[in-house]
């Protein structure tokens, strides 16, 4: 575990991986199909077995430990420079714990984000200020994300006060000033205040003041869900925009399947602390194979009131149970009408099904899921 | 009715998906407008404002300056005097000891500012520096300046007061002071851990945070700007309390002693005359209760414009 | 119920074909620092028994102001009601006194908010609020109520109503005080129900559950139904009709088969051109340019000319009536015509 460099060899990393503790194997194959799948590129961000567990406790002076709540619990994936990677689930799956995870702003539980063959979460101190300026990250709530007593200027400007050998004293001003017209925003504004500004102009300032430091990752959580539906569209817009201008890999945490397949290349689905399904976006909303991510897109209205008709909808029954106490075997099975004994017992791992490994079709992908299969509920094909 | 220091939220189903609405294009009409601007700019259409804020000015232009409204001396007294009631150049009577009561009651003021500043001063320090720290930090600091602050609550601060007091043999402005200081801190330090907490679990604290941002650029410049708001009206509205907490321990005779002048100290000895001369007591109470309300209304004003959402 | 005489001009008293619910020319301002905010500006739409019409728009468009207007929980003032009629019944709702209203209130019309935990009493037990519904208005004892209460819980299908009955708020999840809510708002059999963003703090799947049982609860009990929402997928799947609303008045207003498949407003045009499909992958979404307006500075004429592709002189001074395209349907553009590509 106090290895902190990655081998760059992909062979090595499965085997590094599968020494790893938790359910290892499934590492083991996530490396692997990793590597098998994007063998000519290097992978800009790797998370291995990412767990966070929220400690329970009880009593008042002295505290003891009566559970924990399993909000992460071993996630892996890969981020490629000037890719979009989407995270979509449900609330409580936590996708916003992963976000916090790779900015460093929790301490992980067990696992590792290498990021350039650097285990940041390791890291602390110089090295770790370090690597923030290359990670950033862009908020959900643009009305709490920025500091009200402060004015936009101050804000978009504060990574220099913090970094500032990225840009020189004298420059700073006219660095904010571009760094306001690049998102959009008159530089004149830059002594106004958050409050006199709109949700989707927020935004905009919490977006420049991530790009401030040049970073090559954004980490995106729920950047638009907040605003309007027309502030939405330019918001989206100006991020891809800029991903393009200044070869930004993002993260794209969010709730909204329609908006993530805009915007990602790849997406990963999450239920309950684990990634259930993960591929290219056509993959997953076009041939998702496991049966959450196929109820979830089925649930997604589409404003199209002819598609009502003949759309067939996947109603859920229940809730998501407590991540304090999740599902034996697979952590779906109680919501899942194909559950079968062997999903309480033993739980799937996140890897290509069998069935559909030697095939050549869109449905190979990875899927934690027993009795994985095709099925398309978008009706897109 | 005063509306909300930004802009009324009209769809409120959709202001908590999306926010306020009514800001939503920025004018080049509108100047930069801080929040403490707004607070200042609603404070200013406050007639409670304004008559608190007379009064207290002229309290501590009094305190500095007695000798500017009051000619005599509050310690030159002649017995001849002594219970005489109002009469021309002393409208406010004397006291038992023959000492003019309006004299006395302008020169009572200097010490009940005296305690009131230093006091508070002290208790906002304090109590914002430990309460801000325990809530900043959590985890062992917090729990064991809790317990502390709980230790201090379960003092009466009467009896500790009286106990405290006699036990220093003190009398004196400092004396008195130290010891507020010493009780009130717990009552500051849990509204500034309060206000912290709030503060560090906002996102612009995790934004500073995500930068690289210290812990001492997270605190001063981001939680304490915005902690400091319940800091400012409790202690304004503590201030005068405080000068009627000095009052009080003067009256019981362990605050301030003769020869120092205090409202608490001549409303002890008017207590004990009050059937023969009522006006002993009428001007240093009526002074004491004046100052103490002008505080409380200010207060009451200060938390208006600071925070639209208390009322 | 009886006719008071100063609405006998009402068009029609047989109720079988009035609409249950008549909005006329509706206004509602507020009074702000910066000035007087013009929330609601002039406001028609109507529902009949058995329809639900959905009432779409983006915050600020007044959308959920003139929904507490009919429901008569404005705060008066900041707000003000300068104009309009607002009839129930075939009776104008705003010429009642307010006992009256307070009759019509929970019995004829009910609510469902979106936030059901801030709606729902956190110290009282889930039954004892269902149940206070029944003590209040039939003067149920508590054991009646406590069996109505259950009775209704079953209905929204909150698994194990007997035994949750005694639960707290918080002990149930999202979606389950949503249906705790719905239950609250069905629980006098009312006639219309007014559900502003009922779904929109819930997650996809359990929107869908939401959703589906306020659909079918409103068929059972043939009731009105208005929807506020600003999710534009969420009205293809339930609504008959829908009425966009920008700045306060109602720019479209159409059966839902029409506005989808073809918008006679630029508005609603561009929102529909701005969401992402999850059906198919797009180039660059088409944004509205602009912001919604400031309410206390509202442009002259049409109030979406300053973002509006298509917009002429005319625009920046007339304000263009709602206009009939064919029968069913209306925009409020001066080019209906171009927008709908004729």
């Amino acid at each position: 575990m106090s290895d902190t460099t990655l081998p760059k060899d992909p062979e090595d990393a499965a085997a590094t991986a599968a020494e790893a503790a938790v359910p290892d194997a499934a590492t083991a194959l996530v490396a692997e199909a990793a590597a098998a799948q994007l063998a000519d590129r290097e992978p800009i961000l790797q998370v291995r077995n990412l767990v966070k567990h929220f400690p329970l406790t009880q009593g008042i002076i002295v505290k003891r430990q009566i559970g924990a709540v399993k909000a992460v619990d071993g996630v892996s994936f890969d981020l490629y420079a000037g890719e979009t990677l989407g995270i979509v689930g449900e609330s409580g799956c936590g996708k916003s714990t992963v976000a916090k995870l790779l900015m460093n702003l929790e301490q992980v539980t067990a696992g590792e984000v290498f990021y350039k063959g650097q285990d940041i979460t390791k890291l602390s101190g110089r090295a770790l200020k370090a690597v923030r300026r290359n990670i950033q990250m862009v908020f959900q709530d643009p009305y709490t994300s920025l500091n009200p007593r402060m004015t936009v200027g101050d804000i978009i400007g504060e990574p220099f006060d913090i970094h500032p050998e990225v840009a020189p004293k004298g420059d700073r001003r006219k660095r904010v000033e571009e760094l306001l017209d690049v998102v959009g925003l008159n530089p004149e504004y830059i002594n106004r205040y958050p409050h006199q500004f709109s949700g989707g102009q927020r935004q905009r300032i919490g977006i420049a003041r991530g790009l401030a430091l040049n970073p090559e990752i954004i980490i995106c959580d729920e950047p638009v869900s907040a605003l309007d539906v027309s502030v939405q569209a330019q918001v989206i817009n100006l991020m891809e925009k800029l991903q393009d201008e200044f070869n930004l890999s993002y993260i794209f945490i969010a709730h909204d399947l329609s908006i993530v397949r805009h915007i990602s290349d790849r997406v990963g689905v999450m239920y309950l602390g684990k990634i259930a399904e993960i591929g290219s976006d056509a993959e997953i909303y076009e041939h998702p194979t496991h049966p959450y991510t196929q109820a979830l897109l089925s649930a997604v209205p589409v404003p199209d009131p002819e598609a009502r008709e003949h759309r067939e909808r996947i109603i859920l029954s229940g809730d998501v149970p407590s991540p304090a106490n999740p599902p034996s075997g697979c952590r779906f099975r109680t919501r899942c009408w194909k559950a079968e004994d062997r999903c309480a017992l033993e739980e799937p791992l996140l890897a290509i099904p069998t069935r559909f490994a030697n095939v050549d079709t869109p449905a190979k992908h990875e899927s934690a899921c027993h009795f994985a299969e095709e099925k398309d509920v978008v009706g897109a094909a | 009715m005063p509306e909300n220091t930004d802009s009324v939220i009209l769809d409120s189903a959709a202001a908590a998906t999306s926010g306020p609405a009514l800001i939503a294009d920025v004018d080049k009409r509108d100047k930069p407008r801080s929040l403490w601007n707004d607070a200042w700019y609603d404070l200013r259409r406050k007639p409670v404002f304004y008559i608190s804020a007379l009064v207290i000015l002229f309290l501590i232009v009094i305190a500095i300056w007695p000798g500017l409204i009051a000619t005599g001396d509050p310690l030159q007294c002649q017995l001849i005097n002594s219970l005489n009631g109002p009469s021309s150049g002393h409208w406010f009577g004397y006291d038992q000891q023959g000492c003019d009561v309006y004299t006395r009651t302008v020169y009572g003021a200097r010490a009940s500012v005296e305690v009131g500043i230093f006091s508070t001063v002290g208790v906002a320090v304090l109590g914002a520096v430990l309460g801000g720290l325990s809530g900043y930090f959590g985890g062992w600091l917090d729990a064991i300046l809790s317990r502390i602050s709980d230790i201090f609550f379960g003092i009466p601060i009467l009896l500790g007061g009286v106990v405290f007091l006699s036990a220093v043999k003190g009398g004196s402005v400092t004396t008195v002071s130290t010891f507020i200081i010493l009780l009130g801190w717990p009552q500051l330090a849990r509204i500034a851990r309060g206000a912290v907490i709030t503060a560090k679990e906002q996102d612009y604290v995790l934004a500073a945070k995500a930068l690289g941002a210290g812990h001492g650029r997270v605190l001063l410049r981001h939680i304490a700007p915005n902690a400091l708001a319940p800091v400012i009206v409790w202690s304004t509205i503590a201030l005068g309390t405080f000068i009627s907490l000095e009052a009080t321990l003067s009256f019981l005779g362990v605050g301030l002693k003769p020869p120092a002048v205090s409202w608490g100290i001549d409303i002890s000895s008017a207590s004990e005359q009050i059937r023969n001369a009522p006006h002993m007591l009428l001007w240093p109470a009526g002074a004491l209760s004046v100052t103490v309300l002008a505080f409380i209304l200010l207060g009451d004003a200060v938390r208006d414009a600071l925070d639209p959402k208390l009322r | 119920m009886t006719v008071i005489d100063d609405i006998s001009d009402v068009p029609t008293p047989d109720a079988s074909l009035a609409p249950l619910l008549e909005v006329r020319d509706l206004h509602v301002e507020f009074h702000t620092r910066d000035g007087v905010a013009k929330a609601v500006n002039g406001v028609n739409y109507s529902v009949s028994a058995g329809e639900t019409l959905a009432v779409l728009g983006e915050s600020g468009s007044g959308k959920s102001v003139s929904a507490q207007a009919v429901m008569g929980i404005l705060d008066m003032p900041p707000a003000r009601i300068p104009k309009g009629e607002i009839f129930f019944q075939g009776r104008d709702m705003l010429k009642m006194s307010g006992e009256e209203r307070r009759k019509i209130r929970g019995r004829k019309i009910a609510m469902i908010f979106q936030d059901a935990l801030s709606s729902l009493n956190p110290v009282l037990s889930v039954g004892y609020q269902l149940g206070e519904m029944y003590r209040v208005h039939q003067g149920l004892s508590r054991k009646d109520a406590k069996a109505k209460a259950i009775e209704l819980m079953d209905r929204v299908r909150i698994p194990a109503a007997r035994e949750r009955v005694g639960d707290y708020p918080h002990q149930f999840s999202g979606g389950m005080r949503q249906r705790i809510m719905i239950a609250m708002a069905l629980a006098l059999e009312p006639d219309l129900i007014i559900a502003d963003e009922p779904t929109t703090a819930l997650d996809v799947t359990v929107q869908a559950q939401v959703m589906e049982l306020l659909a079918e609860l409103q068929r059972e009990y043939n009731m009105g139904l208005i929807l506020i929402t600003h999710d534009l997928g969420v009205v293809a799947d339930v609504a008959d009709k829908i009425a966009v609303m920008y700045a306060g008045r109602i720019v479209e207003d159409a059966p839902v088969h029409d506005i989808y498949a073809k918008p006679a407003h630029p508005y609603t045009k561009g929102l529909l051109q701005s969401i992402p499909r999850l059906d198919q992958k797009g180039q660059e979404l088409y944004a509205i340019k602009g912001l919604p307006p400031n309410l206390t500075r509202i442009p002259s004429g049409c109030a979406f000319n300053p973002r509006c592709p298509m917009a002429q002189d005319i625009c920046r001074t007339d304000v263009p009536p709602l206009h009939p395209v064919g029968t069913a349907r209306g925009s409020a553009c001066h080019f209906w015509k171009e927008t709908l590509g004729e």
